[in-house]
């Protein structure tokens, strides 16, 4: 590789680390002024522990995200089935234009529109405020399920649908093919899909904002107003443990995908061996 | 050696004994000739987009025509004298179609979206080229490196960036330290920091897909060309840029379309000077709480996107398309 | 065999069109069987009754409505209009899941995430057969494809051949009565073919099950049938056992398809109970047999090349069944050796002659050569 490429890619990746790595190094920092260092200390995260806003918001932050990416698979197998499968049904334009809608509407669209829509709801059936962890777990669950019908539909028309007639010649009935046969071959797709939407449920700070209400503060909400009026080391103690989590999650999904694709070759591998050695035999 | 097929096995079902079966299985023929299964696997996730996707827009369309924020209907439609009135209350949309700040706001956000998009593609093309140059060993893990970052909150990332932009931030400190310059830098609340923490986050999005492409590239094409007697500069431009053209469409639209309403990183690293229009949307909300304005100006953002939508959502059933049998599977197939 | 007048088969309307007498004792019987896709028949009015324990095969080139025409028979098609009846039993409507037919695909379609006995086993447990029933079964199947001590692999461990043995172990173990069969050499190599030929014959015959194989490779249909058809736009063109296919063809399209044949268009100048007598512009055809025909009638004469044997000298008699001309080209193929004569009015001839001898007689391109070949190598063509 040439020194220009070496340099591109240096500096490419310098860029994309060094804001990551000045909040680690600045979260044990002891001054008040994240940017000006005076020592180390670990005291922002002690801080972190002491302070109930952050921990009730990274709570009502995990079950908004587990609820919404588990719907989000939920719908996003449905839809991903439909297209791939069924290949005409009346509206089925408007229905991919529907999946695919909130992958490209700007989310204070998506926010407001939600919000107004609960209003109206609200005022239709009297006073009930439907605003806070339903709303938002809805708002999520909308956006995710177009991420998730993404990439689970990449996987499932890859499947070879030979081997779901097989199934049914066999003797399954199409729902047992489902459980049975598709459902396995598109488990690891399943899998990226829900870290994928619980990922992107966990970081939403705009539609969020516009859908909750008190008692139901998620953790990008709360860092957002904190950071807007300036610069808080707490938020630096947050952001490392979500990098250092986020690193070992990654390094460790992408060794295992590593190590798994390697056994499959070495797997092929061997029974093409066998198999010649075999003929040669005969 | 094999006992003949009739001694071994049950008989085939014969056509007819479902019927004779319990309750249960005949509603389960019920349904299936009535193509219920199918129906509720198109119908379960198409009933919730629709409920909570496009009724609200719906919502937001009627608000945006309306006087104050009243979501009855009745508000635009009045019947007297044997004629149905319709009230569309324009002033918003007037307002915005003519007022120069919100016309330059649009404008704005088109253009910086552009920006962004051609910064990041002139940085990611040859990053992605260059990652493709890499032993085939050290690739996986240069993929890995490049999306780590998606995959940490962008909130606290942009946050960041604000420790380093500020006036006493990081690089500000570093500078004086150094003595290079005697004043921090003015550098937060400039159009240069918001499209800094532009093309920071959607760097990875047009690196990715350009790699993708990029990746798959048949090698023995360039030996060809190289063969029929291109240097390795015109073999790159005629070559390499050509065939990887879905890869820039893809990280283009994956840059561009988002962009145009970006919202935290404007209001975080953004000044007065940069109008974006999210920004305001959610001020005529939660400052001005004019939901009607808001409301206009929602609308008036899908005009402005819907046109690259189109292309994107026909682009997207192409390639979702693709991969399809011709021959229709009938009875089989369906549930 | 000789004996059997080529005009009904010719001059007649292709077997299949006419609907399939009333045969009771037929195992597999397809009555007027259609598929219409849109305005297309890709199936068109097929009717054919099949014995038990034959091998059927459907040899036509893509597109010709034997994938659909198998298709049906296993049940993911719905057919537009006609019936199938397996044992008297009317199938057509029965979902795939509700017919005792079993389907070994051109890809095999082994269940990725299972072993190579639990794919065996699959269609056992959703019958939902005791533990020790499918047992056994399994085992059984396993020893008759000679997979036993692979029992424990994935599909993705196994060679192409191990991996088409473990599908038709598979879809052997319920005992279908009906096996049915998609190209089922498709996906081998070439020496790897001819030996499972064999071997995918003796396992079906072992087992005794009926079977419809579907393929677009004349070799596999030819040596794997006991009766063929050959399909060409939705209908059989001619039905029969390899044999009478090859060397009584129906019509040229048959003629053509089948092997290599030399065409000569002709007129019936002489017919009688024992012989008839075709000429061509530039040559005398000799039949041994009589047609039932028009004087002046414009007739096919077909003639396969291993069946003429070629010789520098010419023979006794010049002016009947001799064909006279010069080799352009010759191809050594090992076995045997195929020469191409430009005949005198234009034509070329094929002729393959076996390679008897290790140092036997070369025939040089440019060579002049008489053509012979005897009365009963002819066959008339009507249509």
């Amino acid at each position: 590789m040439g020194r220009l490429a070496k340099t591109w890619l240096g500096v490419g990746y310098a860029f994309l680390y060094l804001p990551i790595f000045t909040l680690v190094i600045f979260s044990f920092n002891e001054s008040r002024m994240p940017t000006v260092w005076t020592g180390l200390s670990l005291r922002w995260y002690s801080a972190i522990a002491n302070d109930s806003e952050i921990v009730s918001a990274v709570l009502v932050s995990l079950k908004i995200a587990l609820a919404s990416a588990s719907t989000a698979i939920v719908l996003g197998t449905l839809a991903a089935f439909s297209i791939s499968r069924y290949r005409r049904f009346s509206g089925r334009t408007a229905f991919i234009a529907h999946i695919n809608a909130p992958l490209v509407v700007p989310e204070v669209i998506t926010g407001l529109s939600l919000l107004l829509f609960f209003v109206a709801v609200e005022n239709l059936f009297g006073g009930v405020s439907l605003r806070g962890m339903l709303a938002i777990w809805i708002g999520h669950t909308t956006i995710c399920t177009a991420y998730a019908t993404v990439v689970i539909q990449a996987r499932l028309s890859e499947v070879d649908r030979s081997v779901e007639e097989a199934a049914m010649d066999l003797g399954c009935r199409p729902f047992q093919v489902f459980y049975l046969i598709i459902l396995p071959s598109i488990s690891q797709a399943l899998a990226s899909a829900w870290l994928l939407t619980f990922t992107i449920s966990l970081d939403d700070v705009v539609s969020t904002s516009f859908l909750s209400a008190p008692g139901s503060t998620t953790l990008p909400v709360l860092i957002f107003s904190r950071a807007r009026l300036g610069l808080d080391p707490t938020v630096n103690a947050v952001a490392t443990i979500t990098v250092v989590l986020v690193g070992i999650g990654v390094t460790v999904a992408s060794l295992l995908l590593v190590r798994q694709e390697r056994r499959r070759a070495a797997a092929q591998a061997a029974a093409y061996r066998e198999a010649t050695l075999a003929a040669a035999a005969h | 050696m094999n006992t003949p097929a009739s001694c071994s096995l049950p008989e085939a079902p014969v056509p007819g004994a479902e019927a004779a079966a319990g309750p249960l299985a005949r509603l389960m023929a019920f349904l299936r000739a009535r193509r219920w299964g199918r129906k509720s696997v198109i119908g379960i996730p198409y009933v919730f987009l629709v409920l909570f996707f496009s009724l609200p827009f719906l919502v937001v369309l009627k608000i945006s025509v309306s006087e104050a924020d009243g979501v009855q209907f009745k508000d635009i439609f009045e019947f007297s004298d044997g004629t149905l009135l319709m009230r569309l209350h324009l002033s918003n949309y007037q307002f915005l179609a003519t007022d120069p700040l919100y016309l330059r706001t649009y404008a704005w956000s088109v253009c910086y979206a552009a920006i962004n998009t051609v910064i990041c593609l002139f940085i990611g093309y040859p990053f992605a080229y260059f990652m493709t140059k890499a032993r085939p060993s050290l690739r996986p893990i240069l993929v890995m490196l490049v999306s780590l970052p998606f995959w940490t909150s962008y909130l606290l990332r942009i946050y960041a960036w604000k420790g380093l932009l500020d006036d006493h931030g990081v690089i500000n400190n570093l500078l004086v330290w150094l003595q290079l310059v005697d004043e921090p830098l003015k550098m937060m609340y400039t159009p240069y920091s918001m499209m800094i923490g532009m093309v920071y986050t959607y760097l990875p999005f047009m690196i990715l897909p350009l790699y993708g492409t990029l990746v798959k590239a048949d090698p023995r094409l360039l030996e060809a060309a190289g063969d029929l007697g291109t240097t390795p500069w015109k073999a790159f431009w005629l070559v390499t840029v050509p065939l990887s053209k879905a890869g820039i469409i893809a990280g283009s639209m994956l840059v561009f379309i988002p962009s145009v309403g970006e919202y935290v990183i404007p209001e975080l690293l953004g000044g007065p000077q940069t109008l974006m229009i999210a920004r305001v949307l959610w001020d005529e909300y939660f400052q001005n709480v004019d939901w009607p304005m808001a409301s206009a100006v929602a609308v008036t953002m899908i005009g402005l996107i819907l046109v690259p939508l189109v292309f994107f959502n026909r682009y997207q059933s192409g390639v979702q398309g693709a991969g399809a049998d011709d021959e229709p599977h009938a009875a089989g197939g369906a549930a | 065999m000789a004996a059997m007048t080529p005009a009904a088969a010719g001059a007649a309307t292709p077997a299949a069109a006419a609907p399939a007498a009333y045969d009771d004792s037929a195992f597999l019987r397809v009555d007027r069987l259609t598929k219409r896709f849109g305005e297309v028949a890709a199936v068109d009015e097929v009717s054919i009754a099949i014995r038990k324990g034959e091998i059927f095969a459907l040899l036509g080139s893509s597109g010709c409505g034997k994938s659909t025409l198998l298709r049906m028979l296993a049940g993911f098609e719905t057919p537009s209009s006609g019936g199938i009846y397996l044992e008297g039993q009317e199938i057509s409507r029965l979902r795939p899941f509700e017919r005792p037919i079993n389907m070994m695909f051109q890809s095999y379609a082994l269940f990725p995430h299972l072993t190579v006995w639990e794919n065996v086993a699959f269609g056992l447990k959703r019958h939902k057969q005791p533990r020790e029933r499918i047992e056994a079964q399994v085992e059984r199947m396993l020893n008759l494809v000679q997979l036993k001590p692979y029992a424990q692999r994935k599909p993705h461990q196994l060679s192409g051949g191990q991996q088409q043995r473990v599908a038709l172990a598979r879809s052997l173990a319920l005992e279908p009565r009906l096996l049915l069969l998609d190209e089922p050499l498709g996906a081998l190599d070439r020496k790897l073919r001819a030996q499972t030929q064999f071997e995918l014959s003796s396992i079906i015959k072992s087992v005794g099950v009926t079977c419809v194989l579907v393929t677009h490779d004349q070799e596999e249909a030819m040596t794997m049938a006991d009766r063929m058809a050959v399909m060409s736009h939705g209908s059989f063109v001619q039905v029969g056992a390899p044999r009478e296919i090859y060397e009584t063809p129906a019509n040229r399209f048959v003629a053509d398809f089948i092997g290599t044949v030399n065409l000569f268009e002709g007129v019936l100048v002489e017919d009688e109970s024992d012989h008839c007598v075709i000429e061509t512009p530039a040559w005398r055809f000799y039949v041994g047999h009589g047609i039932t025909g028009v004087m002046g009638q414009k007739l096919s004469v077909a003639l396969r090349p291993e069946k003429v044997e070629l010789s520098t000298q010419p023979p006794p008699r010049t002016d009947v069944n001799c064909l006279h001309g010069r080799v352009v080209e010759g191809a050594y193929f090992g076995a045997s050796s195929l020469y191409r004569v430009a005949l005198g009015d234009g034509n070329r001839l094929q002729v393959s002659v076996p390679n008897s001898e290790r140092h036997g007689e070369v025939i040089k391109v440019g060579t002049e050569v008489y053509a012979t070949f005897s009365a009963d190598a002819l066959v008339v063509l009507v249509s």
